[in-house]
């Protein structure tokens, strides 16, 4: 493979981006369609990246590697089973973002698709880097879009948003970043793959892990560093809601099995009661939050912590059902929030209103709505048939693998998330119908349907049939935790010596 | 008369002062003309500087004068801020009704001094170069001189940069008196014991040099003189100064006393942490652009400090980067300030910047640029910047200062995020005049180019640097 598949992946929406930044017309539909047309073109890039992708190994793929940093640092790219599921979801989720700031955004639309298209590049950038400095190169520069998405086209609190979602990542980051450095003068290199052969001594581990944690936690967001989610995604536009929830969160938990786990399973190991017990509080913790709030939007968020809790969960109970389990939450998470963020975003549009107590009886007026509607709520919940299940699933089988008393407590969570997001339904959509201004607003626009069926379809094909994800991450998850007990057991027993 | 050879730079620069001063004066209205010519005139004595050769260490006048790549890297760099300084601000001077002969001659006769200062291997020597600068600046502090402002701010800088001078001179003093020589090579070779005295004298100097690049906790002087002097004067403070002044930290510390390590490392170590901490903090609550630049000023200079306090090739390297760097982008920032001006008056709080998106987006995005990169986020070149420093610092597992330094930085990011929010959150006022010089618009595209591509090509400019070796 010499043609540069992944760097093409990851320059190609910028290159849309100066098309837009030299375009003359702000405000047109030409720019909407550049925008469309590149990020597109990227999904279909991916897709075939997917099917070119061989998943009977877990050896890293389409490996690029180029002199950067003269003599420390290369630009290096490649995909594993891991990173290819995330890719693929970042570039399906963009084109969908896209078309709905069609009903959303009027001002300075040109600037807000300038922000996706980079924002895009940056995240795929994230999940296809080979180094650890490229990885933080990627990482950061993401704050600077969502930064100017959030607050520019956001709600009224959007500069407090903006701020408290800029400085929380930062704060969290710069840490990693002298782990990083460290890293770079204790084992010689920053490259992963030769980091995952090398290994890391064990007295440094567990301050590094620490030091990734913080930037992790701060993204996961995991209790109690969560706080600057809810305020972000209420205040951001629905796009960037969407970008938010079903991408840029999902960075922290690939992190969390790319690295933590990859680099450091001493640490790991350690620390793996402090992530169950953060994760159990996240989980509960945040539906009863969810069940509390009044702001829809912020309910869909709480739920995003409590989800993010069982994807942490599941990746540290470190056995294949759960880590696989933690990917298709994360994948399934990724499809159903963003899906549930444009059905908020699709009322917020006709009633400028996101408090549940404005709607009621929405299933007489909206009937198309409320059926995709209760779809994507019962995907969140789990019902089996839907990837939401899956994942969820498969987590708590590998916490009962590890831990009977976590994996019943868990469980809990799952009772809660059933019970806030059926009550969110029967207040929004069933019930009488109290509000007479609903009468006027339309159903479901064209545009909005399409939005919503190509996430729906995906929803409901990997619930039934979970193979293709299972298969191409299956080998990968496998090898990876081969890595980690085997570096586990020979770091052990050099201990003991 | 070889080593007049070599200081041909020197010569040419100083001969061209006294023959703008003499054209000056003999010529009526010639200010355009002798403006021109300076610039053009600090061109040639770059080239005549490129001239030398680079790679080779010649000492001249018995040590005194030392001419090496260290030196001529920070010599073509303050030539070229000094003619950015000069091309960009001739409207800003016109305007200000403050457009005579004696600016630009001045700024040629601080250059001088700096020049001194930076091939300077005896405290003499340097010492002639230091006041040379000093004297011109503080004429050009208070350059305009019917404000009140300005003229206070000359007086400031003068009486407690005089005093500096004279803590520095005073440590001079006891160095030479207690090694016998003012030759830095000299009184590194005489460095077998460690005297109280020799302490003290490092530790005056230190001070003295601190006041000049105005590192907490000798910093009180730089916001009330970057607020009350002229803009354009105030860019050449802010980049230039600093880049001389730094080359004598760095030959200072590791040419004569670089055996005593032990001695003057916690006192840089301190004023660096003091620097990044209180440059971060009190910045937040600014609202005049001239007074924030002076306090994230103090706070680089913190982090160019920091790659200094390490002891290595690779800390010192690390801080030229941080300097060049931060040139570039001060440049990028004070273009965008000469461009805030309407019906021929220039505003310079925070608050004129509102809305700044909506009527000149172009402006607006190079200083979206320029600030997210003061603040150091990845991709633009102030990360690379900083990312250098604490490769080096972490090298030497000088974890306490890296962890403070880093966290400063989110301190810092706050107030850079205040500009922008400004900028593109809030509402818009009425709009600036877009009739800048082509010399405004080049500095400032080409800043802002260089800033965002510098990911590109990161390893040019470490290149050029990593031939700097002075241990």
């Amino acid at each position: 493979m010499n043609f540069p598949i992944l760097s093409s992946l990851i320059l190609l929406p910028t290159i849309g981006a100066l098309f837009l930044l030299f375009s003359k017309d702000k405000n047109s539909n030409t720019g909407k369609y550049v925008a469309l047309f590149t990020s597109f073109v990227n999904f279909l890039i991916s897709i075939y990246l997917w099917y070119l992708f061989d998943p009977t190994t877990s050896s890293f793929q389409f490996i690029e590697d180029r002199e950067w940093l003269k003599g420390f640092i290369n630009y290096k790219v490649g995909i594993d089973g891991i990173s290819i599921l995330f890719i693929i979801l970042t570039t399906l989720i963009t084109p969908l973002c896209i078309i709905s700031v069609n009903n959303t955004i009027k001002d300075r639309l040109r600037d807000f698709l300038i922000a996706i298209l980079v924002m895009e590049s940056l995240m795929i950038g994230v999940f296809c880097s080979l180094d650890l400095v490229v990885f933080y190169l990627f990482f950061e520069a993401g704050l600077i879009p969502m930064f100017l998405i959030i607050g520019i086209w956001g709600g009224a609190r959007r500069v407090y948003s903006a701020f408290k979602f800029f400085l929380y990542t930062l704060l969290g980051s710069v840490l990693m970043l002298v782990a990083i450095i460290s890293i770079y003068w204790t084992a010689g290199t920053t490259d992963i793959i030769q980091l995952y052969e090398l290994g890391i001594d064990t007295e440094y581990q567990n301050l590094l892990w620490l030091a990734f944690f913080s930037s992790f936690a701060v993204k996961t967001p995991m209790w109690p560093v969560h706080t600057w989610l809810p305020d972000a995604h209420v205040e951001a536009p629905t796009a960037g809601s969407v970008l938010l929830a079903a991408i840029l969160l999902k960075m922290a938990g690939y992190g969390f099995i790319r690295f933590s786990l990859g680099l450091f399973p001493v640490a790991s190991e350690l620390f793996t009661p402090l992530v169950y017990s953060l994760s159990l509080i996240a989980i509960i913790y945040a539906s009863l939050v969810a069940l509390m709030q009044e702001d829809m939007k912020k309910l869909i968020a709480y739920s995003s912590v409590a989800h993010m809790g069982f994807v942490t969960l599941g990746i540290f109970t470190i056995t294949q059902q759960g880590i696989e389990g933690s990917i298709i939450q994360m994948i399934s998470h990724g499809l159903v929030s963003a899906a549930l963020f444009l059905c908020v975003g699709v009322v917020y549009d006709r009633m400028h209103s996101r408090l549940i107590k404005t709607y009621g009886g929405l299933v007489t007026i909206m009937p198309k709505y409320s059926i995709l509607f209760m779809l994507f709520t019962l995907a969140a919940l789990g019902l089996p048939g839907t990837s939401g299940f899956i994942g969820e699933f498969l987590i708590l089988m590998g916490a009962f693998k590890d831990n009977f008393l976590i994996a019943v407590i868990a469980s809990f969570g799952v009772i809660f998330g059933a019970a806030y997001m059926l009550w969110l339904y029967r207040r929004v959509v069933f019930g009488n119908l109290m509000n007479k201004d609903l009468l006027k607003i339309p159903d479901l626009n064209n545009s909005e349907k399409f939005i919503l069926w190509c996430l729906a379809i995906p929803v409901l094909f990997f619930g039934f049939y979970p193979e293709p994800l299972i298969n191409t991450i299956e080998v990968s998850v496998k090898d990876l935790i081969e890595m980690y007990s085997f570096n586990l057991n020979m770091e052990m027993t050099e201990a003991k010596k | 008369m070889n080593n007049l050879n070599f200081i041909s730079p020197e010569i040419f620069i100083s001969l061209s002062i006294m023959f703008l001063l003499i054209l000056g004066v003999f010529k009526k209205n010639s200010s355009n003309l002798i403006h021109n010519l300076s610039i053009g005139l600090l061109l040639i004595t770059g080239i005549l500087i490129l001239n030398n050769p680079l790679d080779e260490k010649i000492t001249l006048f018995e040590g005194s004068y030392i001419i090496d790549y260290l030196s001529s890297f920070m010599k073509i760099l303050t030539i070229l801020g000094g003619a950015f300084a000069l091309s960009i601000s001739t409207k800003y001077l016109k305007l200000s009704k403050i457009f005579l002969i004696e600016y630009p001659i001045l700024i040629l006769c601080s250059i001088l001094g700096m020049i001194v200062m930076i091939s300077s291997n005896d405290l003499m020597v340097f010492y002639v170069g230091l006041e040379l600068q000093s004297l011109a600046l503080y004429v050009l502090a208070s350059f305009n001189r019917d404000q009140l402002k300005s003229s206070e701010s000359g007086l400031k800088y003068f009486v407690l940069s005089a005093l500096s001078s004279g803590l520095l001179l005073y440590g001079c003093s006891l160095i030479y008196g207690f090694s016998g020589s003012t030759n830095f090579v000299i009184i590194g070779e005489k460095m077998t014991s460690t005297h109280y005295g020799l302490t003290f004298g490092i530790v005056f100097i230190l001070v003295g040099l601190a006041f000049k690049i105005s590192a907490v906790p000798f910093h009180m002087w730089a916001p009330d003189v970057y607020e009350g002097s002229p803009t354009s004067v105030t860019l050449f403070f802010s980049i230039v100064p600093k880049v001389a002044a730094l080359t004598v930290f760095i030959r200072f510390l590791y040419v004569p006393f670089v055996n005593l390590i032990d001695q003057w490392q916690p006192i840089i170590i301190f004023l660096s942490i003091a620097s990044m901490i209180f440059g971060a903090v009190a910045a937040i609550g600014q609202n005049n652009l001239k007074r924030l630049v002076a306090y994230s000023s103090i706070g680089h200079i913190g982090y160019a400090l920091a790659g200094l306090s390490v002891g290595t090739n690779e800390g010192i390297q690390s801080s030229v980067v941080y300097i060049s760097i931060y040139l570039i982008m001060n440049l990028g920032l004070f273009s965008c300030l000469l461009m805030m001006k309407r019906n021929d008056q220039y505003f310079e709080t925070i608050d004129d910047l509102s809305g700044l998106s909506k009527n000149h987006p172009v402006l607006s995005l190079s200083l979206l640029v320029i600030l997210f990169s003061l603040a150091g986020i990845p991709p633009l070149a102030g990360f690379f910047a900083k990312f250098y420093i604490f490769k080096s610092v972490i090298e030497q597992s000088m974890y306490f200062l890296a962890i403070v330094g880093l966290l400063s930085t989110v301190i810092a990011a706050f107030y850079y995020l205040r500009i922008i929010k400004v900028i593109y959150f809030d509402e818009e006022k009425e709009k600036y005049d877009t009739d800048h010089s082509i010399w405004l618009k080049i500095s400032l595209t080409s800043s802002t180019l260089l800033i965002l591509l510098y990911f590109i090509f990161p390893s040019k400019l470490v290149e050029i640097v990593s031939r700097i070796n002075i241990i």
